[in-house]
């Protein structure tokens, strides 16, 4: 059992407010991801969760009891760094063992639990290496090895996958949610990388300015977002939106339309335009359309798309797909 | 600058090189030399280089006259013990500056360094007064104490910008994984940190060694570290260069093997850190 | 990092550190110019009284004040001048490519290490005097008469002493940031014509600039307290033709016993010192932000 609970949690640093209020309630073996742009405070957040910062008020709570003055290693967290934070002079076996040693667990019980860690990791033949020489995969793998031998009530992640190549990337992502079906422990994850947050997470808390714009599922958020902010950042290519003369027919401020749900033709259809760069990926083409001067609206097509730079074509939006927003960017449903 | 130089410029900037930089260790190396000679063959004219009676009486002859590993042996308690607590003095005080900065630690990081910029001639009086009261003049625990607090901000700050090297994250991850402060230092810190506090307590016993204000000042035959000794030299009585060369060589040998480890460090903690 | 707990900690961290050094600070310095207003001398015990700013009058009416704040700023400046010209020169030259880079280094560095009375002494007896020195001896090879360095230049032969001790702290500094001047800039330079002279005025002297500045700060810091090889060559003569600022206090104080009007110097001389520390401080604080 490890729930957490956030009340009112805020963070000020001197005059400036960088959490300004956060309720939250992170449920048992929930896979949770915070994301939103850089500097709207995700590691802010973590670090209060994690006990290595104070709160400037509000109450969290682990399993119902209040942690909000507990030291960090009293939490039964365990943290993995962006940078990894691996004890340089310690080969991998002492820094896994590290935390079992400050618990003041015996030698061989140590010995065991590094040993069987290694194995889960594919650390083993690496057991007597320095840090500084393994590769940024390996070094992920030791900080992870190092946050599972205690055995917490939850794991917390900040950006650890982002020094990684785009490749390691992807298998890292495959790596650490199928440790978490193994497991089923909680986790916090926190990125910055709307993808990474999609394929991973069992729920998303969207973060703007210190701010919860949005918590649910991944299709939740991507199908039946709450506000532009939302319906901006999640989803790749962005979703487009349209100009205000379409918006008020439809009754809205704006109107939003995924990639997905227009349709292109070079015959007839409801906007015309000009179609600029196309993307090929195989499966899907993005196709870049200029509208107007100083408009663009990206269209998914099929892999097989014979579109031409400086082609005009006309596009369709699916009606039944919008998304409309109200003056203050709410979502109108 | 990894480019192939013609062999005849080299030659030429080796030649060169050379010849200046003997021309400038030549009086260290002059010392030594005469260090080995009679009396007589010091002050020989023309001046034998390496043929002359090589002699180790000088040596002695230095020591049954002055005692003078009593001297060796202040220098050795003064610098180090001076150096060592500096150290544990500043290892604390570095730790907070580095991995708990405040909005003030900019400026008392700064005022330390002010401090050492105080001109020792100007705090000279009331130090020897307070020193002649307490008992404390030609004492080796009053320059340990005089010597401590002079080194102090050089200390500080060097390690202060070692310890700043390693990442905050290092110790956070120490905490989270169940460290206490004693043993975030014990295990984490000082391990990572010990090349750096190693260069620190080098360069400080170097300067301590080499220090000629309140050695000078504050000693006299009983807590007169080699400093105050080799002055002693400067009334002489009768010959005496073949025992002043041993008696500096002997004063210089530990200090120059010392200072061409710390080549590195000398740059860092003598610009506190404004080159890098 | 920073939780009120690691913060109360670190408070009690630095104390020590803090209060020491302002104790070392405070004390002596409200003391020597407590002691600069009083009539005090060290030979009439008891006899102490206000002396208001009389010391700092005699003290600065003294023509021997000014002599000494001009020998200081000779001395001063005489070795600045040596070690920063003699330094670049050093560190262009260790900075190219010959055989025994390393071994010439050491060399060139090992003065540094030389304590002040030693390096005084030697240079005193062994060299400069004018029976057993080896100048005289060299002078005697060329036809030339012995010249006595300490009689007849007593200022130019302390200043080529100090600035033997501290010509390889310049080096050392100039060398290490004319090692992290990026070589392809020079090879640019060179590409577009370049010669090695305007290489040098061009881009390699506004490299070392800062470097220099910091060179000559610090180096003022200490030459301006040079002591023990006055002390050990000169005692400050002939007449008062060596003693700078920092000799002239000790003189007045500890052998003339005259605690205030030594006071009233040591004031003076930590004015003088603050000045240069000021913007030695600033350059510091500046990196610092970096
Ligand atoms: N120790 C601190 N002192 C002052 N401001 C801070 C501190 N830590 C973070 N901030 C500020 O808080 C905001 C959020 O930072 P952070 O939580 O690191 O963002 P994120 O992880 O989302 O990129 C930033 O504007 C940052 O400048
Ligand atoms: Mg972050």
């Amino acid at each position: 059992m490890s729930a957490i609970t956030l009340k009112n949690v805020t963070k000020r640093f001197g005059d400036v407010t960088v959490i300004p209020g956060i309720d939250l309630s992170i449920e048992d073996g929930e896979f949770v991801v915070f994301v939103g742009p850089s500097g709207c405070g995700k590691s802010t957040l973590l670090r209060l969760i994690a006990g290595l910062e104070d709160v400037s008020a509000g109450v969290i709570d682990i399993d119902g009891a209040d942690v909000t003055g507990t030291a960090p290693a009293k939490r039964g967290l365990a943290m993995v760094f962006q940078s990894y934070a691996l004890y340089p002079h310690m080969s991998v076996a002492g820094n896994i063992g590290f935390p079992l040693r400050m618990a003041g667990e015996s030698k061989e019980a140590i010995d065991k639990k590094v040993r069987a860690a290694a194995a889960t990791l594919n650390l083993t033949d690496y057991l007597h290496r320095k840090p500084r020489e393994l590769s940024g995969g390996q070094r992920q793998r030791v900080a992870i090895g190092r946050a599972i031998v205690r055995e917490p009530k939850g794991f917390l992640f900040d950006e650890p996958l982002s020094n990684l190549d785009a490749a390691l990337r992807v298998n890292m992502r495959l790596e650490l949610s199928e440790l978490h079906a193994q497991l089923k422990t909680t986790m916090i994850y926190v990125t910055h990388d709307q993808v990474e947050a999609m394929t991973m997470a069992d729920k998303i808390v969207v973060l703007n300015r210190g701010h919860i714009e949005q918590v649910g599922s991944p299709l939740t958020l991507y199908n039946k977002p709450d506000n532009l902010f939302v319906a901006g950042f999640i989803g790749s290519p962005k979703m487009n939106f349209l100009g205000p003369t379409y918006a008020k027919e439809h009754g809205a401020a704006t109107v939003g339309v995924r990639p997905e749900h227009i349709k292109i033709s070079k015959e007839s259809g409801l906007i015309k335009g000009t179609a600029g760069v196309a993307e090929h990926l195989g499966s899907d083409t993005f196709v870049h359309v200029h509208v107007a001067p100083d408009q663009m609206i990206t269209v998914r097509t099929s892999g097989d798309s014979v579109l031409r730079h400086g082609d005009t074509v006309w596009l369709t939006p699916d009606e039944d797909r919008l998304h409309r927003f109200d003056a203050q960017g709410k979502a109108i449903r | 600058m990894a480019r192939a130089v013609s062999t005849r410029r080299k030659i030429t900037f080796t030649v060169i090189a050379w010849v200046i930089g003997i021309a400038i260790f030549f009086p260290i190396l002059w010392t030594i030399l005469t260090s080995f000679k009679t009396e007589g063959e010091a002050i020989a004219s023309p001046p034998s280089f390496l043929f002359f009676d090589w002699t180790l009486e000088n040596y002695t002859t230095v020591q049954e006259r002055s005692n003078y590993f009593l001297h060796f042996w202040n220098s050795v308690v003064i610098s180090l013990g001076s150096t060592v607590l500096g150290l544990i003095i500043a290892i604390p005080a570095a730790w907070s500056m580095a991995f708990v900065p405040g909005k003030r630690t900019k400026d008392v990081l700064m005022w330390m360094l002010s401090t050492k910029m105080l001109p020792p001639v100007g705090v000279l009086i009331p130090i020897y007064l307070l020193f002649r009261d307490a008992g404390l003049l030609d004492t080796r625990t009053g320059l340990v104490v005089v010597l401590t607090l002079m080194n102090l901000p050089i200390i500080v700050w060097m390690l202060y910008t070692y310890f700043r090297e390693i990442p905050g994250e290092i110790l956070e991850a120490a905490r989270m994984d169940g460290a206490g402060l004693r043993e975030e230092i014990i295990y984490i810190l000082t391990p990572m940190a010990v090349p750096g506090i190693a260069s620190t307590l080098l360069l400080n016993v170097i300067l301590a060694w080499n220090e000629a204000f309140w050695t000078l000042n504050l000693t006299a035959a009983n807590a007169a570290p080699l400093t105050a000794f080799i002055a002693s030299y400067s009334s002489p009585e009768g010959l005496f260069y073949a025992k002043l060369s041993a008696a500096s060589t002997m004063a210089i040998a530990p200090i120059l093997i010392l200072g061409w480890f710390s080549q590195k460090q000398l740059v860092r903690g003598l610009t506190f850190g404004a080159v890098k | 990092m920073a939780t009120e707990h690691s913060r109360a900690t670190a408070r009690l961290m630095i104390s020590p550190a803090v209060l020491l050094l302002l104790a070392w600070m405070i004390v002596p310095l409200a003391l020597t110019l407590y002691f600069s207003f009083l009539r005090y001398n060290l030979l009439m015990p008891g006899m102490e009284e206000w002396a208001g700013f009389l010391n700092y009058k005699f003290f600065l009416t003294d023509p021997a004040f000014f002599s000494a704040v001009w020998k200081t700023l000779e001395l001063v400046g005489g070795v600045l001048i040596i070690t920063v010209v003699g330094g670049i020169l050093l560190a262009l030259l260790l900075d190219q490519q010959f055989w025994g880079q390393g071994a010439v280094r050491i060399l060139v560095i090992a003065p540094f290490f030389v304590m002040p009375t030693v390096s005084a002494l030697v240079w005193k007896n062994m060299f400069m005097n004018p029976v057993n020195g080896l100048f005289a001896y060299l002078a005697k090879v060329f036809g030339l008469p012995p010249f006595d360095f300490l009689a007849q230049a007593p200022m130019l032969s302390i200043i080529m002493i100090v600035a033997w001790e501290w010509l390889p702290f310049a080096t050392l500094i100039l060398l290490t940031a004319l090692q992290s001047l990026d070589s392809e800039q020079l090879e640019a330079a060179e590409m577009d014509g370049a010669s090695f002279i305007s290489r040098f005025f061009y881009i390699v002297l506004p490299h070392l600039s800062r470097a220099i500045t910091v060179v000559i700060l610090i180096q003022t810091i200490f030459l301006l307290s040079t002591f023990a090889e006055i002390l050990v060559t000169t005692n400050g003569g002939p007449g008062t033709a060596t003693t700078n600022l920092t000799y002239l206090v000790y003189v007045q104080s500890l052998l003339q016993f005259d605690v205030g009007g030594g006071s009233a110097g040591g004031v003076v001389a930590i004015i003088l010192a603050n000045i240069v520390a000021i913007f030695l401080m600033r350059m510091i604080g500046k990196n610092l932000d970096a």
